[in-house]
């Protein structure tokens, strides 16, 4: 192979000198993760708390925004890099906290620990934040620069070997990087898990021009946001792996799709556009190879089923987004007609590091028909939410309990719900299993694009299905038959059942329906959609039978099968919590003083039980309502 | 009354002068629409359909296809309240319906004042903090029927600050304004 390119080793070489005078070692670094969650959490907040209180004491720092480290439950991050001392992570940081930072360990020499999540290097003094049990399941390869880096400045993921592989890739024939992904067993992270390599083949093969890359960002699943944290934290990433695709099928146009409910993905993935393009690492004439190649951002109108390709593809010609009858595989007949590949976000993000590292070392990782790792998105009912990147066929309990640091209250862990609307609920029996395409399909569910939402014991199996009925069923495009009018159907009598309307024949009837929908839809939406019925049918089934039989909800949840009751015996007499908050003024005193809410007046807003004061917790949930005592007090 | 439909076909013209009359640009193109005006009003699309050279029914197709778009003006400040999995299932529904009663209008409705309208959103993906009510930039983390109430009483006084303030600060201004009326 030819030496470095010299236009691209020039590039490198300013980026190396920027990034180094700006770690010279002689000032604080202090990077604040901004990405959504963080800002949600109110990173922005504590970012202008930290400039201000740098600028009133006049200390010489360097203040930069970061993205996701992946733990979301600590946020806001912030990470605090001061010559001769370890790197420290300090995590749910408040402005108050902020400003003692700055104070106790910026300006003066106390490191406080109590704040901190660990030092982010190893050292003798203080504990590093890899000795957490998470760390020891856990390999990063997306989610390596993920808030460490400054999204918005080209010149640190350079520094940190970006755009290495690209100008490694452009001195390869594209025979040599397609052999690579097949060697390298990828399949596509967007929930299907289609082997990357035959997408690649076909599309190159296909005569007509020009051909176009689209990178899949269309993340719909609610409870998902995996996508969205590598668009804010790493675009480059993306952008790279895209150019070194196109390279390799020969297209000469690009397109990310990104959901414009992500407006900061969308920005963030805007300036990097501009930043590789000014660098001529996008554009005519790539890196001096002769190689042309252009992305432009499409912003997604919020409808899931876009994110299934053809739909996608409709979508960025201005028509609604309908799927259509495959084949023509877009590989061979795509946008505009002519051959288009389209890869999730996550695959794109992948062919850097195996480009730099072979295949060998990607298909070291994970399991026999699953390479590599996944990223999960962990949601619901888990102590640590956030991102985690692990090798294929870590088991579900190692995640959940291990890297999630299991239930929350001390509560029982009853079903994880894997892959969103497309995928299944999972119960504690299958906690065992390895997380890889195959097993996860075996056991009814997928692993979609990654989403992982935790349920426990307060959480009813049958309003779930219905969820994601409901979600399915107001994005079903409408075109196919059975999955226009049987997810209505099916959303019917799944409300029935949670308002105590249903009959025993309809758990028979949900399942023929399930079974009929999967058999006569044309995309992924309306195959996928029955998936949360057929499971939770599946593992529990009790549950349908005590709404259907006994007119109760055991996990106290639907709104119709429960009522709030004080107990009198429980409830104190001169306390007035529940009273003051109820939203609805439901809850009086009686003669006694006692407080009694009129069932009619209440609205189910749960507000009193979480009023009442701990130590009574007078205020409980009885399902069915009829539990609830007649009131003595009217005559 | 004329007013309204002069701003609309004013706002439609000016995005419209940034694009070419390719139909592929019909989306981006109302997502500017979007922005400027805040929604998509009936003339806006028939302007629309009427430079990219298509049948107005192709634009009103697309409009009503995607969940971004909204053919009522909104309100002054949006409520958006997150319906993904982790939010639902801590009671964002609870959440909804605290908001649907206090403001009396149903998801996709603007209150009649035009203050508040109120919507649902698929995932915001704020999960950590479930569940989440965006209002208007804001996310409100761990939203409650009292923090509803909260929230729209913050508005109200702020409203009432800003009549007063305004009051005050103009006095003569409105002691003309009463006299004329």
């Amino acid at each position: 192979m030819p030496e470095a390119n010299a236009a691209f080793q020039q590039i490198k070489n300013d980026a190396l000198d920027h990034v180094q005078r700006f770690y010279d070692g002689s000032k604080p670094v202090i990077m604040v993760g901004t990405a959504t969650c963080g800002r949600a959490a109110g990173a922005l907040e504590v970012l202008g708390v930290i400039r201000k209180a740098l600028d009133k004491e006049h200390v010489d720092a360097a203040v930069l925004e970061v993205g996701c480290m992946g733990h979301c439950y600590a946020e806001p991050l912030v990470i605090i890099n001061k010559p001769g001392h370890p790197a420290m992570a300090y995590g749910y940081v408040t402005p108050e906290i902020a400003q003692r930072l700055v104070r106790d360990y910026v300006i003066g020499e106390d490191p406080s620990l109590e704040f901190t999540l660990g030092a982010l290097e190893e050292n003798d003094l203080i504990p590093s934040i890899y000795d957490l049990p998470r760390y020891s399941y856990e390999q990063h390869i997306i989610l390596t620069n993920c808030g460490y880096i400054d999204p918005e400045d080209i010149r640190q993921y350079i520094a940190k070997g970006g755009y290495e592989a690209l100008d490694r890739a452009l001195r390869m024939q594209p025979q040599e990087i397609v052999d690579e992904v097949r060697e390298s067993g990828l399949r596509g992270r967007g929930g299907a898990g289609f082997p990357t390599w035959q997408k690649w083949e076909a599309c190159r093969d296909a005569p007509s021009k020009p051909r176009y890359v689209i990178c899949n960002g269309d993340e719909g699943d609610p409870g998902a946001f995996m996508d969205r944290a590598i668009l804010e934290s790493d675009p480059h990433q993306v952008i790279e792996g895209m150019v070194i695709a196109a390279y390799a099928v020969g297209a000469r146009y690009g397109y990310i799709y990104v959901r414009a409910e992500y407006p900061l993905a969308v920005r963030r993935v805007q300036i990097a556009l501009r930043q590789a393009r000014s660098l001529g690492l996008l554009g005519r004439n790539i890196l001096g190879s002769g190689f042309n190649f252009d992305i432009k951002l499409f912003q997604g109108s919020g409808a899931f089923v876009c994110g299934e390709e053809t739909a996608l593809i409709a979508s960025i010609e201005g028509k609604p987004g309908i799927p259509r009858y495959r084949p023509p595989f877009p590989a061979v007949s795509g946008l505009h007609g002519k051959p288009t590949l389209i890869d999730n976000v996550k695959t794109l993000a992948y062919l850097p590091q195996i480009i730099n590292n072979g295949s060998e070392w990607f298909a070291g990782i994970g399991t026999e028909g699953s390479r590599g790792t996944a990223v999960f998105a962990l949601a619901g009912k888990v102590i640590n939410t956030g991102l985690t990147e692990v090798p294929m066929g870590t088991t579900l309990r190692q995640i959940i309990f291990d890297i999630g640091g299991g239930i929350p209250n001390g509560k029982r862990f009853k079903a994880v719900q894997i892959g969103g609307p497309s995928g299944g609920c999972l119960p504690e029996a299958a906690l065992d299993l390895p997380v890889d395409f195959d097993s996860l399909s075996e056991a009814g569910a997928m692993m979609g694009s990654g989403g992982m939402v935790v349920l426990d014991e307060d959480d009813c199996m049958v309003e779930v299905a219905r969820y994601f009925l409901e979600f399915t069923q107001r994005e079903s495009c409408g075109k196919c038959t059975m999955c226009r009018l049987g997810t209505k159907h099916m959303l019917e009598m799944l409300t029935d059942i949670t308002q105590g309307r249903g009959r025993v024949e309809d758990m028979e009837t949900l399942q023929e329906l399930a079974e009929d929908i999967k058999a006569g839809s044309l995309c992924g939406l309306g195959k996928t959609a029955p998936n949360p019925i057929l499971t939770t049918l599946k593992y529990f089934r009790d549950e349908y039978e005590a709404h259907i039989k006994e007119k109760r909800c055991p996990a106290l949840m639907c709104h119709d099968l429960i009522a709030y009751y004080i107990l009198p015996d429980k409830c104190e007499r001169s306390c007035d919590a529940c009273v003051g908050t109820c939203t609805v003024e439901a809850i009086s005193s009686n003669r006694k003083g006692i407080k009694v809410i009129d069932q009619e007046k209440c609205v189910k807003c749960n507000t009193c039980l979480d009023a009442c004061p701990p130590q009574y917790n007078a205020v409980i949930r009885l399902s069915p309502p009829e539990l609830v005592p007649a009131s003595k007090d009217k005559k | 009354m004329t007013e309204e439909p002069k701003q609309i076909l004013q706002g439609t013209g000016k995005v419209l002068k940034e694009f070419s009359k390719k139909k592929e640009n019909l989306v981006p193109i109302l997502q500017q629409v979007q922005n400027q005006l805040g929604y998509i009003p009936r003339e806006a699309m028939l302007e629309i359909a009427d430079y990219l050279g298509i049948p107005d029914m192709d634009v009103y197709s697309v409009v009503t296809f995607y969940n971004q778009f909204r053919r009522n003006p909104p309100g002054k400040h949006s409520i958006r309240v997150c319906l993904g999995t982790a939010c639902h299932m801590k009671g964002g529904y609870i959440v909804l319906d605290a908001w649907k009663r206090r403001l009396g209008i149903e998801q996709g409705g603007t209150t009649p004042d035009r203050e508040f309208d109120l919507d649902t959103v698929a995932c915001v993906g704020c999960c950590a903090m479930a569940p989440v009510t965006v209002v208007d930039t804001e996310v409100e983390g761990k939203t409650s029927p009292t923090r509803v109430d909260g929230i729209l009483l913050s508005y109200k006084l702020e409203k009432e600050k800003g009549s007063k303030g305004k009051g005050k600060g103009k006095s003569k201004g409105k002691a003309k304004s009463k006299s004329n009326g």
